[in-house]
């Protein structure tokens, strides 16, 4: 509680505190102020000039996101002086973007094309200046197409990826004409520290970051009469497809999201939650028999804490970053992978079908995913585990193009053998959730009882906060587990890389004594994704995480070894976690890689 | 018609007495807001081309209560035509030390650093003698002030002040949103006072002679001696130190001929003066006398009647499009526009009308760009264009 | 016998510390004995400092001093802003061009000098000028530049300079 200012926005007299900028000033009096640089998520840069404001009696206008209010200023914004700079700002960025809209991937979505379109410019004098650079457009990485002919310089990508991520594979390089944003030493993306989580898409305004999308490869193989096409879908698309197809941040689609890939003509229409809950029967399995090797055996090779590994962006991070680390990994696959190495071996003979034939198909919220689907060893069915990862924006594309009215649409359901879920897997899609999942399921095989959290809702691990930590009590074991008696597992939950790199580096300068971590690369865990729908911020990512909890809430089976047809799978072929055939298909290895 | 105000020289600057170990014992026995008064008095302003009222920058940084500040020297000249700093610092380097050492005292810095351009680099070795013999006299005197020199690596935006900080932090040159201000937040977030060498060189005069020495020389808003590199179509180039407030036609009488078609005033990102407007421009800080004041880092170069004026502008737009950082729309895009614009008017891609399309560009640069550097490209561009159209055209 | 890199950078992190703000001068460091920063040193100095390598090369790629890419043992900067470019910069040029047959951006078949061009260098009144290294030449005229450059192929044929 500060002293008030007093300001005029426009002639209207408004008391704000001081400190504020005045973009957000202007925003309280119901002011929009265009911007390109600026992003919630992200420190103030102010290079764009686009917000730029006047204030009476200066000459110069200020950049209103990097302003901040003074007591008496009297602002204009939208003078005939910030009119024409605006535009002009506006002409010069289109003067060097290579502006062929109908044929880019954000046709429709870009805050360029906005722009230009709401100042209505009409005419391009300026000079033309993409012809004189060369630029070359990155297609190497399986996950990210970097185009620097449509680069506005705004450095959001270089900030996300070195705030947000701590991963800092992008950077502003040279000066002057010249300056443009690169990787080390202009390298492709895929030859460099990038870990594919796709934050720099989600938070590029143009279309010089992208996905490479697979949409049509799936269309050609869902009209190939003689391919059956399996489609699996990660948790947190559902709570995200909504926002490309007119629905609000947070809404529940996920009947409509079933009727739709039905629709779609998927040959089958199946839940990566399934396999979340069988992640959760392997890695709560791997972690209680990897505390029984440290604290009984004392084997030294049973290295604590463990780490989940769900999360691609997080893998490449690890691999790259602490590589004399990838022993604490869980050798579980991520949900996709092991829905992926099942769908051709379990599936395929359950519904006698050729697996050469079938086509395996994901959904995620995640553009790491496409790397990790073509990771050299995914490869345990005898073919290509995952053939293609669609993101939740190209499945909002597809369902566009096939003409399907979303909003109308009836739910459906996910088919068997490996559609059923229990709450436990949809939480996956959030920060914390897997944590959550592995809890409710590793308290009660030791102890025989429910965890101790009103609801199975295990507070501490949920929420926004970059790490969180949680100690569970393990009191009056069965006897199977009676070494547990009396520990304390320590957990924590870390969300976004650059909290991935905090906690890595507290283990590593011995400041950490975690037994079990959940690490997600992206901001929010999945439903942050790289691949989520565009624009994302705090709030959204909120409500998305409010309508996961209300989605686990809602179902009837809420723990991960309830799953029927969890059940049903060891029953008929997987016989025990870490079993053989489980260790065939569910577990992996990893790759150490260069530091750059 | 001018008011005949003729060349005044004078040797403030050069004139090396060798008493700087006389002027520093002197001065840091003075309370620090006596000295502080003393600038404020003298209104000595910036010399480097931006101006500021040199006291009210040392006022203002002595009452920040931060424990630590830093005194910088802004040795990275680099503003074509100008060149009086080297000289400063390989003649007189010890006015320079005195001055910045007296400033940490004022305003409580214990380092000072001088941030030396690449160029420069054959001074180093005379200028980190000079360091040594002059701390230390100060240790002698129990006089806790370290200066260190920190070397650029060819960049003209790190004489901008906050592209200068970055640098000096191991970065990228690119200048900072200002608020907040040097005095408050500088180098490494510290209040830092940051002066143009020959500023500092000023003060030091002003220490030593009192404030009325220089007050009286020069003309209202001007006031005291400026150090001019006169360059170009010239029989006497060089370095002078000159009163303020003098007219560009006894300029051009004293430093051209009747040969003299234009002077650029300031460098690159500073006015291009006609012939025939040389009478009405005086050289000073703000409007007074008739026509037009121009501020300047003190760069004048002089143009004959062979010289295109075209190319001078190809040259200046050529510099700026490289030396531009590149961080903000309105000069890293403009500059080039600007640039390509008048080449395609000239080869007749583009109507002679697209000039005035420019006119309005390099305004808007003016601005809205994030610092001087694009701020200043329309000075010379609005100036040549207008004086010289037909030269941009035919 | 020059320093290996990785000894050299090691020195001068000594030196200047390991801070971010030491950067500068031990980038200034290497491209002193090295004339030039390869991928292998932006990589060793990001370890040493413990800074991301897209930092390094950011920064590098910034100053017009510091040249990635690799160079002669003598780079040749001519002055091309207005006042040195008005009193023959072009003729300069040519002169280089023809005695060591290499145009701008280029270096010589046997590694001895790199011809650049490069902004005002404080030297108007006495141009053209151009830097040799850290070395000023001025008032200078295309016979004058010859000499320069013969006296340099002198002194290296003098200590018996090996590429």
């Amino acid at each position: 509680m500060g002293k008030k200012l007093k300001i005029t926005i426009n002639g209207e007299p408004l008391e704000i505190e001081k400190g504020v900028s005045i973009l957000d000033a202007a925003k309280d009096a119901g002011i929009i102020i265009p911007t390109l640089c600026y992003h919630k998520d992200l420190c103030v840069a102010g290079n764009c000039r686009v917000c730029v404001v006047e204030l009476v009696g200066q000459k110069r206008l200020s950049a209103a996101c990097a302003t901040p209010c003074e007591d008496g200023m009297e602002i204009l914004t939208n003078s005939l002086k910030v009119r024409n700079s605006r535009k002009h700002i506006i002409e010069l960025l289109l003067s060097e973007h290579n502006a062929e809209c109908t044929s880019c991937y954000k046709n429709g979505n870009c805050e360029l094309q906005s722009l230009a379109s709401e100042y209505k410019i009409m005419n391009q004098d300026f000079i033309h200046l993409v012809p004189y650079h060369n630029y070359t457009i990155d297609m190497f990485s399986p996950s990210i197409i970097k185009d620097d002919s449509k680069c506005i310089r705004c450095q959001r990508c270089v900030r996300t990826c070195a705030e947000l991520q701590g991963v800092n594979a992008l950077t502003m390089s040279y000066k002057g004409e010249h300056a443009k944003i690169t990787t080390f030493f202009e390298k492709a993306m895929n030859d460099v520290v990038c870990t594919n989580c796709g934050q720099c898409i989600n938070h590029c305004p143009t279309g010089a970051l992208v996905e490479r999308n697979y949409i049509e490869e799936v269309w050609n193989a869902i009209g190939d009469k003689n391919r059956y096409v399996v489609v699996q879908t990660a948790p947190a698309v559902r709570i995200g497809l909504g926002e490309e197809l007119g629905f609000d941040p947070g809404t529940r689609v996920t009947g409509k999201m079933v009727a739709a890939l039905k629709r779609l003509g998927f040959d089958a229409v199946m839940d990566t939650d399934f396999t979340a809950d069988l992640t959760i029967m392997e890695e709560g399995t791997e972690l209680l028999t990897r505390l029984k090797r440290a604290i009984v055996d004392k084997d030294p090779d049973a290295r604590l804490p463990m780490a989940t590994s769900c999360s691609p962006g997080w893998i490449k991070f690890i691999e790259h970053m602490y590589p004399e680390y990838l022993g604490n990994l869980s050798t579980c696959k991520s949900p996709q992978q092991m829905f992926g190495a099942l769908v051709k071996t379990y599936y395929a003979k359950a519904r006698k079908l050729d697996p050469e034939k079938i086509v395996s198909v994901s959904v995620m919220p995640c553009t790491a995913k496409k790397f990790e689907a073509n990771r050299p060893e995914m490869h345990d069915s005898g073919y290509r585990d995952v053939d293609y990862v669609l993101t939740t924006r190209e499945l909002a594309i597809m369902i566009k193009q096939a003409g399907i009215d979303f909003m109308r649409l009836e739910d459906a359901h996910f088919d068997r053998i490996m559609g059923e879920s229990t709450g436990a897997g949809v939480i996956f899609g959030a920060t914390g959730g897997v944590m959550e999942a592995a809890l409710r399921t590793a308290y009660e095989l030791v102890t025989g009882r429910e965890v101790p959290f009103e609801n199975l809702n295990i507070a501490p691990v949920r929420g926004m906060e970059g790490v969180k930590e949680a100690t569970i009590k393990i009191d009056n074991p069965l006897k199977e587990w009676s070494f547990l008696d009396g520990v304390e597992l320590k957990c924590a939950v870390a969300h976004g890389l650059v909290n991935a790199k905090q906690v890595m580096d507290a283990i590593k300068y011995g400041r950490a004594d975690y037994h079990f971590i959940e690490f997600m690369a992206c901001p929010g865990g999945c439903l942050g994704g790289g691949g989520q729908p565009i624009p994302t911020n705090p709030e959204i990512r909120a409500r998305r995480a409010a309508a996961i909890y209300a989605e686990d809430a809602g179902m009837p089976l809420r723990k991960s070894h309830q799953n029927p047809e969890v059940v049903k799978i060891y029953k008929d072929y997987l016989e025990q976690p870490l079993g053989e055939r489980s260790h065939k298909l569910l577990h992996t290895k990893y790759t150490p890689r260069k530091h750059r | 018609m001018s008011t005949s105000y003729l060349l005044k020289r004078a040797d403030f600057i050069f004139k090396n007495e060798n008493d700087w170990e006389e002027v520093l014992g002197k001065s840091i026995i003075r309370p620090p807001q006596e000295l502080i008064n003393e600038l404020i008095s003298s209104e000595l302003k910036g010399r480097g081309g931006a101006g500021f009222p040199t006291g009210l920058k040392w006022k203002v940084s002595a009452e920040n209560k931060s424990e630590v500040k830093y005194v910088i020297c802004n040795a990275d000249e680099g503003e074509p035509g100008t060149f009086k700093d080297r000289e400063i610092l390989s003649k007189v380097p010890f006015k320079v030390l005195t001055a910045i050492a007296i400033c940490g005292y004022v305003i409580g810095a214990k380092e000072g650093y001088i941030y030396l351009r690449g160029e420069y680099f054959f001074l180093q070795p005379e200028l980190n003698k000079a360091i040594s013999e002059f701390e230390y006299y100060c240790k002698e005197i129990n006089f806790d002030f370290k200066i260190k020199i920190f070397m650029g690596s060819g960049a003209y935006i790190c004489g901008e002040e906050t592209a200068l900080f970055e640098s000096m932090e191991g970065k990228r040159g690119e200048p900072r949103n200002k608020p907040p201000y040097p005095t408050s937040f500088g180098y490494l977030g510290k209040p830092t006072v940051i002066n143009n060498v020959e500023t500092l060189a000023h003060t030091y005069t002003i220490f030593k002679y009192g404030a009325k020495r220089f007050y009286d020389l020069g003309v209202q808003y001007s006031r005291g001696t400026k150090l001019f590199s006169v360059s170009g179509d010239t029989p006497k180039p060089g370095i002078y130190e000159l009163e303020l407030g003098m007219s560009l036609a006894d300029f051009v009488e004293e430093f051209g001929d009747d040969d003299t078609k234009a002077v650029q005033v300031g460098g690159a990102s500073g006015f291009l003066v006609p012939r025939k407007r040389f009478g009405e421009t005086n050289i000073g800080f703000q409007g007074k006398l008739v026509g037009i004041s121009l501020p300047t880092g003190g760069s004048m170069m002089l143009f004959n009647s062979s010289r295109s004026m075209y190319n001078v502008l190809d040259n200046y737009l050529n510099f700026f499009a490289e030396e531009s950082c590149g961080q903000c729309t309105p000069c890293r895009v403009g500059c080039q526009q600007l640039l390509r614009g008048i080449k395609a008017v000239k080869r007749g891609e583009k109507k002679a009308q697209y000039l005035d399309k420019m006119m309005q560009l390099a305004e808007t640069m003016q601005f809205t760009a994030k610092c001087g550097l694009g701020q200043s490209v329309a000075n010379s561009f609005s100036s040549i264009v207008e004086n010289f159209r037909e030269e941009m055209i035919y | 016998m020059m320093k290996p890199i990785n000894e050299l950078i090691k020195e001068l992190a000594d030196l200047h510390g390991r801070e971010r703000r030491s950067l500068l001068p031990i980038l200034q460091g290497v491209v002193d004995q090295e004339k030039y920063l390869s991928e292998y040193s932006m990589l060793e100095i990001a370890k040493e400092l413990d800074i991301p390598a897209t930092e390094v090369y950011g920064t590098v790629t910034f100053y017009s001093f510091l040249e990635y890419k690799k160079m002669g043992r003598y780079i040749i900067r001519v002055c091309k802003t207005i006042t040195c470019s008005m009193k023959g910069e072009k003729q300069i040029l040519l002169a280089i061009e023809d005695m060591l047959k290499i145009k701008i951006g280029e270096t010589t078949q046997d590694g001895m000098f790199s011809l650049l061009q490069t902004n005002c260098l404080g030297l108007c009144h006495k141009a053209p000028a151009m830097l040799i290294n850290h070395d000023v030449f001025t008032d200078l005229t295309p016979e004058k530049v010859r000499e320069i450059l013969t006296e340099y192929i002198h002194k290296q044929e003098e200590v018996g300079y090996v590429n």
